[in-house]
């Protein structure tokens, strides 16, 4: 072969070398094709572990039950039982609070309007629901003031405070 | 020396004993089928089941979702969203989903975009209801098809999940998806989904959005249980799921799904 051609053509294949070898380096050992075949299944096996290990936040009113069993009783026989207490104090295993932990931090509780009016706000829709909860006109029932001051959320059946 | 027809002969011979697969003389294990059809039986299928009826559209499984999964509180991003469909009387449309319903629906004016509003009054609505949506978690994802470096992908349990060391961030996946459901994470700069709630439910758990809802409307499922309660329900009553036009073969099935719903 004439030499013009040999020394692009080595060039060439030294590239080529090392791609591979960076390739090897570079791309995990469980990469690869899995399960689902080559369509659907080309990925890094190790991230099906990545994502099992996330952090949960939300632990369901269950993990309340023992330290707080009088609103957890309190709650459950009235309308507001399927409502979640994470649902307006926030997950207790959030980053920020580890609520659990020795320190213990409070939960900031979300008192404002807008979490009761989220199902207490009147929408007439014939064909959802909604038209069967009762609510109120946020703009003319006592709109300065906090709900809970008047309303037990825990026990919204029990009458005004 | 071999004669010209015992050389064709032998030939033949040879070249059929070549041609016949090594599989074909392997027999019919009992023990491997068995255990192959025990192994189908123990497996898992992730589905998902939303009653539409029960939906009021309070939104606490948009919020629960934020948080669990750490989708920025403020950006205009959700990997779960409930949407308001307002049918008028004249025939009229309206479909809003603000903040992807994120502090639920508290007025009556329905979002138009471009910051105007439209108040539709009780006595003109035929009919009106809430939607939640969330990833179909298909069984023939285009979002995995088109990923160009196998970032995203379909695990064994049928949850499509996003790699994201190995996310270019290309948004082919996103442009892919018929459903809309991924978006770019503000923070990590790749594709984002809704995932079931993956880290949740291979612990036994609830999805964060089931476990916040307070009506009942989401659930999840196991559809290789035959005694699953989802799965009995997807077998038995009227389901239907979004966009099947497109072979998809969406898993989240809706109860009570309207043909306005798209």
């Amino acid at each position: 072969m004439k030499n013009h051609v040999l020394r692009p053509l080595i060039v060439v294949i030294g590239i080529v070398t090392v791609i591979l070898l960076a390739r090897m380096v570079y791309v995990p050992k469980d990469f690869g094709v899995h399960e689902r075949g080559y369509m659907y299944g080309w990925y890094r096996k190790g991230n099906e572990e990545d994502w099992k290990k996330f952090k949960v936040k939300y632990m369901g009113a269950e993990y309340c039950k023992d330290c707080h069993a009088d609103k957890y009783d309190s709650i459950k026989g009235t309308p507001h039982k399927n409502i979640q207490c994470e649902n307006c104090h926030g997950p207790a295993n959030d980053s920020a609070s580890d609520h659990y932990s020795d320190q213990r931090p409070k939960l900031t509780i979300d008192k404002s309007r807008a979490p009761c009016l989220r199902c207490h706000f009147p929408l007439a829709y014939p064909t959802s629901g909604r038209s069967k909860i009762r609510g109120i006109d946020p703009e003319k029932h006592n709109p300065d003031i906090e709900c809970s001051t008047c309303h037990n959320p825990h026990n919204p059946m029990e009458g005004l405070r | 020396m071999i004669s010209r027809r015992n050389f064709l002969k032998k030939t033949a011979l040879g070249l059929a004993g070549a041609a016949l697969p090594l599989a074909a003389l392997e027999l019919v294990d009992p023990g491997k089928l068995f255990a192959q059809v025990a192994a189908e039986k123990t497996a898992v299928r992730w589905v998902f089941l939303v009653d539409t009826l029960k939906c009021v559209g309070c939104g606490l499984c948009v919020s629960a979702c934020k948080l669990e999964n750490e989708i920025p509180y403020d950006a205009n991003v959700t990997r779960t969203w409930v949407e308001r469909y307002v049918l008028t009387k004249k025939g009229k449309l309206y479909a809003d989903t603000p903040k992807g319903a994120r502090d639920g629906y508290a007025s009556t004016k329905i979002e138009l975009g471009h910051g105007e509003f439209q108040d539709v009054k009780a006595g003109e609505i035929e009919k009106a209801f809430f939607v939640p949506k969330l990833c179909n978690q298909c069984e023939n994802p285009p979002c995995v098809q088109v990923c160009p470096v196998g970032a995203t992908y379909q695990a064994p349990d049928g949850v499509v999940l996003v790699d994201r060391t190995w996310c270019i961030g290309c948004g082919y996946c996103i442009m892919g998806c018929p459903y809309g459901v991924r978006f770019f994470h503000p923070v990590y700069h790749t594709a984002e989904k809704c995932n079931f709630c993956y880290h949740r439910i291979t612990k036994g758990m609830k999805p964060a959005c089931v476990q916040a809802c307070p009506f009942g409307a989401r659930q999840l499922g196991n559809i290789k249980d035959p005694n699953d309660p989802v799965t009995k329900i997807i077998r038995t009553q009227r389901v239907g799921v979004l966009k099947s036009e497109y072979g998809t073969k969406p898993q989240v099935y809706y109860i009570g799904l309207d043909e306005e719903v798209r």
